[in-house]
């Protein structure tokens, strides 16, 4: 569905990106692991067209969109649910949701959107509690519930999730996860980026391993997880050995 | 027959290309990190890891040689610390130093994957009762074909190498249905087996996997009807894993090469370009997955060709012609180019020899002295004088036909040639 060739881009003069190379198959939840500053953040906005392509070539369902501007990205069906919610805090939980659905065609509009309201709302009971609360006053939680609402009210063909956990107490995150698994069961195909090694391991079909702006490894999470260095580096296992 | 991984054995070409894309990045970024000859390597060549961009652009990478491997001896090219390789191999050293073979986990799992790819080709189920009479050891191929054999579920017998008899008394009791070995041993064991006066309807043989040779098309049909199985070929290589590289399927036409962790070159032996599809060529594979010893453009100096046309087997897998020389296996006599296997092939066409010769090469003065040595069969042996010589001048002409110079044939009586190792074909007792 989704397939990046040797991809080369940066911030200046800075090549955050060293030739990356992966693909995410139609229902796959593909992981991307590594440190930070590895350039996991950079691939997905590239991906959602927010960096300019310096070589490589990003392509959807077979047809490149390394060109194109990212409402038209949008349009397509490659949503972005990017690092720290971003969110808009005075708004409501509501018209936070709403704005997911800004590039719908018109015509399409006003009871197709009820109904995919309905449906996200349905996904997070939570919010259909909190729906006229300004988003700012929610939990990080709660906030993150809204953040993948508002991707998929863009009803996404291909979703991308920049560290979902990340601030979120354990016992959230998990819950966080578990949506994210549900979504891939019902056929979203999911390109996810995570710190928490370990949790992204566990969800995933097939995960990279980004190191410095290159993929290192690549593989099934048994694979992965099997791999000494992804071990040591990435998941806390061995420090005993290394220091024998 | 059953395909092992459909997944990776019948994918549609472009992803398989995109797959082997994104792993021979990981592989070429993981041995620039990990591996000191690869790192000089780029360096010195002026190359960064990240311009390997597409497929092609592995021609800018120098070649790696079985030299550079005796150079490392013992760990010198290994991409992990030792205490992360499990299993160590080494492959014979006829010249020099052996070269030695590492393997993780991972590659573990991984051979294991490729050999039971290879047996289902072959049609090996966990039915089946496997006996490899492989040698046991540094050896790669006995191993390698172990656990393979254990991954597909079959009942596994470590026969190893040597004590003939009991090999067939094995083959009796336990029941073996497929035998897994050089093939011409497995001639050695037909023959034995004859000996013993024990019959192939008698043994419940169904299935031969043969490899660590080259063996000819007429081997093929004499150890099959000696043995009343099937004989598959198979090509695998030590220091790229061992077993489990390549392996023919049902419809025997050239050895499915296992695309999703190795990629294969064919070049031209003296000048390293690359040769096209269906030109025959020097073997240079590229492993994309292995940790313990990633090997990238690897010369195997073997001669083959490839074909990327889909087989009726349903795997979309390049096929590899089946390798009958190497590049080393060229002698030069008078001038002329001639390959061992060439003297072969005549031999499978006259009646009354067996498929066993010897090439003893000599300098008297300053010409080059070629004599052929041939076995013949235990029937012809008791002809007339008359019938030998004829037999004898008959080899002669079709060897000057096949060859472009004329050799001495000598014919010798069966079972007195030395058999196994192939290299013992040709006996060079000249000096510069």
């Amino acid at each position: 569905m989704l397939t990046v060739t040797s991809l080369v881009t940066g911030y200046g003069k800075v090549q955050a990106l060293r030739g990356v190379s992966l693909h995410v198959s139609k229902g796959e939840l593909v992981a991307l692991i590594g440190a930070n500053g590895a350039g996991k953040t950079t691939i997905l906005n590239a991906i959602s067209g927010l960096l300019p392509v310096r070589r490589g070539d990003i392509l959807l369902e077979g047809r490149s969109i390394s060109r194109s501007a990212p409402h038209r990205i949008v349009q397509q069906g490659v949503v972005q649910v990017p690092e720290g919610r971003q969110l808009f805090p005075d708004m409501s939980v509501r018209d936070n949701l709403l704005l997911g659905s800004y590039r719908w065609p018109q015509a399409q509009k006003r009871r197709a959107l009820r109904e995919e309201l309905d449906r996200v709302l349905a996904m997070f009971p939570i919010l259909g509690e909190r729906a006229r609360q300004a988003a700012g006053t929610l939990s990080g939680g709660e906030q993150q519930m809204v953040a993948i609402g508002r991707a998929l009210m863009a009803r996404p063909r291909v979703l991308l999730l920049d560290e979902p956990s990340m601030g979120l107490a354990p016992m959230v995150a998990r819950q966080i996860f578990d949506t994210i698994r549900g979504l891939c069961k019902q056929g979203l195909t999911i390109l996810l980026v995570e710190q928490n090694a370990r949790a992204a391991l566990r969800l995933c079909d097939r995960g990279y391993v980004l190191e410095t702006g290159r993929v290192v490894l690549e593989g099934t999470p048994e694979q992965l997880e099997r791999n000494r260095e992804v071990q040591r580096a990435y998941l806390g296992k061995g420090y005993k050995e290394v220091w024998e | 027959m059953a395909i092992w991984s459909p997944v990776y054995e019948c994918m549609p070409r472009p992803e398989l290309a995109q797959l082997q894309l994104e792993r021979l990045q990981a592989a070429v970024n993981r041995g620039y990190k990990n591996v000191a000859f690869y790192h000089r390597l780029f360096q010195t060549t002026g190359l960064a890891p990240e311009d390997i961009q597409a497929r092609e652009d592995l021609q800018s990478i120098p070649f790696t040689t079985k030299t550079d491997l005796r150079d490392a001896y013992p760990y010198g090219m290994f991409g992990v610390p030792l205490r992360e390789v499990v299993r160590l191999h080494a492959s014979t050293g006829t010249t020099g130093k052996p070269t030695v073979c590492g393997y993780t986990h991972t590659d573990l799992r991984n051979w294991s994957e490729l050999v039971a790819r290879m047996l289902a080709g072959g049609g090996v189920t966990k039915d089946d009762v496997v006996q490899i009479f492989f040698n046991y050891g540094l050896f790669t191929g006995a191993f390698g074909v172990h656990y393979g054999a254990e991954q597909i579920g079959a009942s596994v017998i470590p026969a190893s190498s040597g004590a003939t008899r009991r090999q067939v008394v094995l083959m009796q009791d336990f029941r073996t249905t497929v035998l897994v070995g050089n093939p011409s041993y497995a001639l050695h064991l037909a023959e034995v087996m004859e000996e013993m006066g024990v019959g192939p309807a008698s043994l419940a043989l169904r299935t031969g996997i043969f490899g660590g040779e080259p063996w000819s098309e007429r081997m093929r049909s004499e150890i099959e009807s000696r043995l009343h199985l099937t004989a598959f070929d198979n090509y695998g290589i030590s220091e790229v894993i061992g077993p489990g590289v390549a392996f023919e399927c049902e419809h025997k036409q050239g050895l499915h090469l296992n695309e999703d962790h190795f990629l294969a070159e064919i070049v031209d032996p003296e000048t390293g370009a690359p040769r096209e599809p269906g030109e025959t060529g020097e073997l240079v594979l590229t492993t994309l997955t292995k940790e313990a010893l990633p090997l990238l453009r690897y010369r195997t100096r073997d001669l083959t060709s490839i074909s990327y046309e889909p087989c009726p087997c349903g795997r979309t897998t390049a096929r590899l012609a089946r390798i009958m020389n190497r590049c080393d296996d060229m002698i030069i006599v008078r001038g002329v180019n001639i390959f061992p296997s060439q003297v072969e092939a005549v031999l499978a066409e006259v009646e009354g020899v067996q498929p066993q010769y010897q090439i003893i090469l000599e300098r008297e003065g300053a010409l080059d002295q070629m004599e052929v040595l041939v076995e013949v069969s235990p029937q012809a042996m008791v002809d007339t004088a008359a019938a030998l010589l004829s037999l004898q001048r008959e080899i002669t002409t079709r060897l000057h036909a096949a060859l472009g110079l004329t050799p001495k044939v000598r014919l010798v009586e069966a079972r007195t040639l030395e058999r196994g190792e192939r290299s013992n074909r040709v006996v060079d007792r000249r000096t510069i």
